[in-house]
């Protein structure tokens, strides 16, 4: 599940991108105008909070009972026409996908917007083994022609000016191109058309499977997913195993969650409902339908309390636009296919290795990924449960695994933790205390204080100052005078408080 | 009423007066508040990093200190909410805990919720006549539900001007131990949010929150900007100096 950069870590992606302005002012535009537009087409629906409510209940009760479900939606697809295969992980699905490929002779290979495929990296694989694959998305085109990974679950070219593109298209063919989005996009049209007469099969991935029909629902914005589901003879529909809803009913609640909290739309553009191949009295749509539905670590999150609920997820990217690190990094930053806060918690879930250790340490942990999310996953909660795991596998770092016994030590009994506390007023006059505040960059305080004063620690700790103080209250055992604020006489200063000196 | 003072590690040890202000606003008001020595932390940086046993011994100092009091205030959203949605889960395996922990969650209050919502008070006859922005803090507004009771105490004071902060929901980038482990992320998100406390013009910045103020008020200091930086404790307090109002006594 790993993208580009592969050498660096994840602070010095994040550094390289805070450097590049075109790449933050992209990705800062783009998200303030979906957050803007989520919130219109909220509260245009009304009682938000409730959908929400009935969102988080149809995916609770869908992923505890999956097994019932996918089994349902397996046998009513196989009644429909379809195929249906199960992959246990990503070279499984990529061994299925290239035998179908191969049964059909098939050279060129069309694609619509799909974040499974990227997670099993199946243009890699079908490229390596002559087939061509071309995304017919044109945010996902870009970014083929660019060689990069998608860096928005939605918005996979989020981070590319119109500039940018103009020079991908020419380099692809295009002449005399202009930066106007009429202009772009009339060439990608264009350009597609002829890949989706052409092509031998369709790949598309799957919004949502409702298990009462086995049918798969598609949602575009641009038309493009219901080309590549029709016109080629075959269509190959690549799902997670929890993609599943129970009934078309539920689908109702789904397809007004998903859009307003994706982009803000009312509805998404385009809506297929696809149910078996094409039938003989029908016109349109493929010969075989083949569906693989891909585990590839979902099904070790069922039955655990704390991470179960990540496969609620309907993948809007909602929590993404939100995210204060997203909007300041990007999603290249954060090294796995699956990027912002539902990125940090899924991959480290779906792939438990060293590589991505680092991951849920990306959030200030602020919670606006939770209070975003059209189905309540609390991904702030699910980062500190993946912290705490790192720690119990004693991946954390020794500096910081010290530190904290340190904390227990002087933190578990008042006693010690005003000892503590005593000895470090005494140690911090070699930081140079001045006015009240620290500026000084070495050691541990430099992340702070590079960019930041700290606070000096205040000569006397509040609880070396309450017992002088007087309460002049009736109800108290000390009345006499009213408590004077240091704060109150005009000692304060930017920035900080400052103690009261002659104390 | 027996109130008790959860100060806070960070305002116990860097900004003790903001306690003080505390205090004197429940004085203003009848509300005599006692400090239980015993405590030391809530054990939030120990735990938003993964260290639970740490997180456990510091917290059993609050299950302790505060278990004979009807009422307990804390200037910090953060540390409330920290008591409010994990203690109860820090201490799962242990029943006798887990209910004491439970019983501090129900009892225990933001300082400006336990003014508005308990005290019922919005009105203290304060005055403070400044250009006044309010930074309301992620754990207060998202994990606890302050709502708007920082602004309903800010709005009656006399001769205040607030202006609201644009983009006021987005993180400082504080987060705890993420500040130092994300250094460079975090200096940008709190380099937004100084712009957005500049473009305000306000001469002074009020939040609920040590933690962020911290943050923010230490870039504003680096960058030389010459805004206050206040917790709401401090201005209330500050501004009842200026006015001198007589003793409301609305609790016993």
């Amino acid at each position: 599940m790993k993208t580009s950069s592969e050498s660096l870590d994840l602070q010095d992606r994040a550094r390289r991108a805070l450097e590049d302005d075109f790449l933050r002012t992209a990705v800062r535009f783009t998200t303030e105008r979906l957050k803007t537009r989520k919130k219109t087409a909220t509260e245009h629906l009304g009682r938000w909070e409730d959908w929400r409510e009935r969102g988080r209940q149809i995916r609770a009760h869908t992923v505890s009972h999956l097994d019932h479900y996918l089994g349902q939606f397996a046998t009513n697809a196989r009644k429909a026409g379809a195929r249906v295969h199960f992959a246990a992980d990503a070279a499984d699905a990529g061994r299925i996908v290239l035998d179908i490929a191969k049964q059909q002779a098939a050279t060129l290979v069309a694609k619509s917007k799909s974040m499974v495929t990227e997670e099993i990296h199946l243009n890699r694989h079908l490229e390596e083994h002559g087939i061509e694959v071309v995304e017919t998305d044109l945010g996902e085109y870009i970014i083929q022609l660019a060689g990069e990974a998608p860096s928005h679950i939605i918005i996979p070219a989020i981070h590319k000016t119109r500039e940018q593109i103009r020079e991908l298209f020419a380099v692809d063919g295009a002449e005399d191109l202009t930066t106007d989005t009429k202009a772009l996009t009339a060439y990608a049209r264009k350009r597609l058309r002829a890949t989706f007469l052409q092509a031998d099969i369709g790949i598309t991935g799957c919004n949502f499977a409702i298990a009462e029909s086995g049918s798969v629902v598609l949602f575009t914005n641009e038309g493009n997913g219901r080309m590549v589901s029709t016109l080629p003879k075959t269509h190959i529909v690549l799902m997670g195993m929890e993609r599943i809803v129970p009934r078309l009913a539920d689908l109702d609640v789904m397809a007004n969650l998903l859009p307003r909290s994706a982009t803000g739309q009312k509805l998404t553009t385009y809506m297929s409902i696809v149910t078996g191949p094409r039938k003989p009295e029908e016109q349109d749509g493929p010969d075989d339908l083949h569906i693989v539905i891909l585990d590839n670590g979902r099904s070790r999150q069922l039955g655990n309390p704390e991470f179960q609920e990540i496969l609620h997820c309907i993948r809007c990217g909602a929590c993404l636009n939100v995210c204060p690190v997203y909007r300041n990094i990007g999603g290249h930053s954060y090294g796995s296919v699956y990027p912002g806060p539902i990125g940090a918690v899924l991959t480290p879930l779906l792939q438990d290795g060293p590589e991505f250790e680092e991951l849920p340490y990306a959030s200030s942990l602020c919670g606006a990924c939770h209070e975003a999310c059209p189905v309540k996953i609390p991904l702030h909660d699910m980062l500190a449960a993946l912290r705490r795991r790192q720690v119990e596998k004693g991946r954390g770092r020794r500096s910081e695994r010290m530190a904290f016994r340190g904390f227990q030590m002087a933190f578990s009994n008042a006693r010690r933790y005003r000892g503590t506390l005593r000895l470090a007023r005494m140690a911090q006059s070699v930081f140079g205390v001045r006015e009240g505040r620290i500026d000084a960059q070495f050691g541990a305080l430099r992340g702070w204080t590079a960019t930041r004063a700290a606070p000096a620690l205040a000569d006397k700790s509040f609880r070396e100052r309450y017992a002088s103080l007087k309460q002049d209250v009736a109800t108290g055992s000390s009345a006499s005078g009213t408590v004077q604020t240091s704060g109150a006489d005009g000692q304060l200063t930017v920035g900080q408080t400052e103690v009261n000196r002659d104390e | 009423m027996k109130v008790a003072l959860f100060v806070t590690c960070l305002v116990d040890q860097f900004y003790p007066n903001v306690a003080e202000a505390m205090i004197a606003v429940c004085n203003q008001l009848g509300v005599y508040v006692d400090f239980p020595e015993a405590q030391t932390c809530c054990g939030q940086p120990a735990f938003n990093s993964g260290y639970v046993e740490a997180a456990r011994s510091s917290a059993l100092t609050l299950l302790s200190a505060f278990a004979d009091y009807d009422y307990v205030i804390s200037p910090s959203g953060s540390c409330t909410g920290m008591i409010h949605h994990y203690f109860a889960k820090l201490f799962d395996d242990d029943i006798v805990r887990r209910e004491l922990a439970q019983d501090l969650a129900c009892k225990t209050y933001e300082f400006s919720q336990f003014i508005v919502n308990v005290l019922g008070v919005t009105d203290l006859h304060a005055a403070f006549p400044y250009r006044v922005t309010y930074h309301p803090s992620c754990h207060g507004s998202r994990l606890l539900g302050i709502r708007d009771e920082p602004l309903r105490l800010l709005e009656k004071v006399r001769g205040i001007e607030l202006v609201e902060l644009e983009h006021q929901e987005d993180c400082c980038g504080f987060g705890g131990t993420f500040a130092v482990k994300m250094a460079d992320i975090s200096a940008a998100m709190v380099s937004e949010k100084v712009e957005h406390v500049e473009a305000t013009g306000a001469q002074v910045l009020v939040g609920t929150d040590m933690g962020c103020l911290m943050n923010i008020g230490g870039r504003l200091q680096r960058e030389r900007k010459p805004v206050r930086v206040l917790h709401l404790a401090q201005l209330l307090a500050e501004g009842l100096l200026q006015s001198s109002p007589p003793k409301l006594e609305v609790a016993r």
